[in-house]
């Protein structure tokens, strides 16, 4: 057997790691960088304490629907926890008309598009299979077939190119595509597929892979060789690694990903270094395949304490806000507390809604037949 | 009226539709320059441009994945499948993306998209270049499935297809596609997309076949004639929804059915045919309905292919079965 000897390890806690981006220490000290301080120079105090509170009501979302699916009310939930900094910090990068494919986990972007998080209840509750409106926020449908958004994103962003929206220097009309994506995704061959589309036609899409180092119980070792940035050298596109717990550097190193793409040099490929800190979901158990001491190592490195660490120590904000954060924090989980419990069950005959724009007649059919033999009890009721 | 054989007149549909609608979009395998490999997409780039007319990377998933993003940003991206037995590797972003996205959006979201896909036996090719993967298709809800005989449905049924708000599977019956046929090409369609349609008349049993084998089944019907024996021949067209209303009134004057596909025969369109028949028809029937189809084996070696696929006399075979009882 022939091994590359030059090749990096994949990353971790334990390998050596490659340089990343960072322009926050998780003591919350400010890093100074010649390149990227100019992308993010327009974020003053206001604008910090802006990402704070995202950060904060992110954490907030995820921790009430982790609370509602223990309570029974949820089937299922995907936990952000630990990754609020590369959702935020990206989703903040993004314009309003900037198109956004996610996964499941991505309910920190959801927030920053303007989702109602009370809306991403509705898949995880069984009843819907996405209940927001993809073309008013531009937040596409989670999908949960491994990578399989990464081949939407790309197509979206080839109509994008059709369109014409792509490098005529008008901040209105020139347009990004963001693919979320995870560590384990890579693996999936509609992944690589999606950066080889994506190169050859050269389309405005950002390619933004949290790895969180887990694919359920599988570590980044079980996935890949070389360090996941890396892999875009390969397909023909800029690859680089960010401190995917530091906010202020997901939010420059994307913006400059997505302006790339807006100004026509292509796609790019961010790996978000980040670390899921709660399980797979809430079905899963993974004290069966980590060790806690993991845990501990990446809790120091908490994408919250370090952006709160710099608001207090550079005097940026009081107590006040703080609090005023919290108690924001406290109405938005009441809020989904009591959106997810009024979220109505759908009716049976709706399963024949929507499988088709022009439904033929013997699906119609079916859903008579359905009517009928649901009534049948009906109608026996009233006999007795 | 043109002279077309199914090859030019899917040329002249996609044409069409190009012409009509600038959201239309060819993509595919050497759908550009060469004009594919059966050169259905003939001088459509050349006309329409490397945009419209594109030549892409060579792997099925991602033609059908950047689809869907190409029909949510508002384009009709009509696919090419080079050849039936690879439709696979696209199979997971056919099955659980593009039938399902209108589906789980609520109805917000619509996957206007044409999958062609040449299919079918009886050219002598290699493995994997003669397989029938409809039924795949078939029991997949949110998709519609259809598939043309001759070059006047080539014609129209390729326009309807592209018109469809719906994700429609389109299959060519790849053996046939150099039949020729006069289309007018100035009138409009006589049928719906989604009809069968009666190609035959007759009295005494009813074959229903779609694709490749319409052209068999009217032979055997000309050849069943000659002993004296009349035959009702049915084009089904549509297999997602199936278009039983003619099948059925056929059956009720007939009593008996055939049904026939080069596809393996479980679980076939055949069986769905079948058993709906006898549904609806259990009283009419003086026969139980007969299937005549490819064996439920792989696609054999192509020196063997004669014996797998139903030809005329196999036809004829399962007509006189169900005429013998």
């Amino acid at each position: 057997m022939t091994v590359d000897s030059t090749v990096e390890p994949a990353g971790g806690a334990a390998a050596s790691e490659p340089e990343l981006v960072q322009l926050l220490t998780p003591e919350g000290e400010r890093v100074p960088d010649d390149h990227y301080d100019a992308l993010i120079d327009d974020i003053g105090p206001p604008e910090i304490r802006g990402l704070y509170r995202d950060l904060v009501l992110a954490r907030r979302i995820d921790s009430e629907a982790v609370a509602l699916q223990r309570q029974g009310e949820l089937g299922l939930w995907a936990s952000l926890l630990g990754q609020e900094a590369a959702q935020v910090g990206s989703g903040r990068a993004l314009r309003p008309h900037d198109h956004v494919f996610p996964t499941y986990r991505e309910h920190g972007v959801a927030w920053c598009r303007g989702v109602d998080p009370a809306r991403l209840l509705g898949l995880f509750r069984g009843v819907d299979q996405g209940g927001w409106d993809p073309r008013s926020t531009n937040f596409h449908l989670y999908t949960i077939v491994i990578g399989a958004q990464t081949l939407h994103a790309t197509g979206y962003a080839m109509g994008v190119q059709r369109d014409g929206a792509v490098g005529t220097g008008d901040p209105n009309r020139d347009t990004a595509v963001i693919a979320y994506f995870g560590d384990g995704a890579t693996s999936q061959g509609d992944v690589n597929e999606a950066f080889i589309w994506a190169s050859v036609n050269n389309t405005p899409v950002v390619f933004f892979c949290q790895n969180n180092q887990w694919a359920i119980s599988e570590p980044l070792e079980r996935q890949t060789r070389v360090p996941l940035y890396r892999r875009a050298h390969g397909f023909g596109f800029p690859g680089l690694r960010v401190d995917g717990n530091d906010v202020l550097a997901c939010l420059a190193v994307t913006r400059e990903a997505l302006q790339r793409a807006r100004d026509g040099e292509g796609p790019t490929l961010i790996e978000a270094f980040t670390y899921r800190m709660g399980a797979h979901t809430t079905t899963d158990d993974p004290t069966r395949y980590r060790l806690g001491s993991e845990l501990e190592h990446w809790r120091l490195k908490d994408p919250i304490e370090r952006v709160k660490a710099y608001i207090v120590r550079g005097e940026l904000a009081d107590q006040e806000f703080f609090d005023e954060v919290e108690a924001e924090a406290e109405q938005l989980a009441e809020h989904l507390r009591t959106a997810c419990r009024e979220l109505p069950d759908p009716g049976p005959e709706s399963i024949f809604d929507h499988v088709y724009v022009d439904p033929p007649a013997p699906l119609l059919a079916q859903r008579d037949e359905m009517t009928a033999y649901l009534d049948s009890f009906a109608n026996e009721e009233a006999r007795r | 009226m043109t002279t077309f054989n199914i090859v030019k007149a899917i040329n002249a549909g996609l044409r069409r539709a190009m012409d009509g609608d600038p959201k239309v979009l060819i993509m595919g395998e050497d759908v550009g320059k060469l004009g594919g490999v059966f050169r259905v997409t003939d001088g459509l780039q050349k006309d329409f441009g490397e945009d419209r007319v594109i030549d892409t990377p060579l792997a099925e998933s991602g033609i059908i994945g950047t689809a869907v993003g190409l029909a949510l940003r508002g384009y009709r991206p009509v696919c090419e499948i080079q050849f039936d037995g690879f439709v696979f590797p696209g199979y997971d972003q056919i099955v659980s993306q593009v039938a399902k996205m209108h589906y789980r959006s609520a109805g917000r979201l619509r996957l206007p998209i044409v999958i062609r896909i040449p299919y079918g036996g009886g050219i002598g090719a290699v493995e994997h270049h003669s397989e029938s993967p409809e039924g795949y298709f078939v029991h997949t809800p949110g998709l519609k499935v259809v598939t043309c005989a001759d070059p006047v449905d080539a014609y129209w049924m390729i326009q309807q297809a592209i018109e469809s708000d719906d994700p429609v599977m389109f299959f060519e019956p790849k053996r046939r596609y150099y039949e020729k046929a006069e289309v007018d090409t100035d009138g409009s369609p006589t049928l719906p997309l989604h009809a069968a349609r009666v190609v035959r008349e007759g009295t005494d049993a009813t074959v229903a076949a779609y694709g490749p084998m319409v052209k068999t089944c009217l032979e055997a019907a000309t050849a069943a004639a000659d002993e004296g024996r009349s035959l009702e021949v049915i084009d089904l067209r549509t297999l997602a929804p199936l278009d039983l209303g003619p099948v059925i009134e056929s059956v009720r004057r007939t009593g008996r059915l055939v049904v026939v596909h080069e596809a393996q025969r479980t679980l076939g369109v055949g069986a769905e045919v079948a058993a709906r028949v006898t549904e609806e028809c259990f009283y009419e029937l003086e026969a139980p309905v007969m299937r005549v189809t490819g064996y439920d084996t792989p696609y054999p070696a192509s020196r063997v292919e004669d014996d797998y696929l139903p030809d005329l006399d196999r036809v004829l075979d399962g007509v006189d079965r169900t005429l013998a009882h």
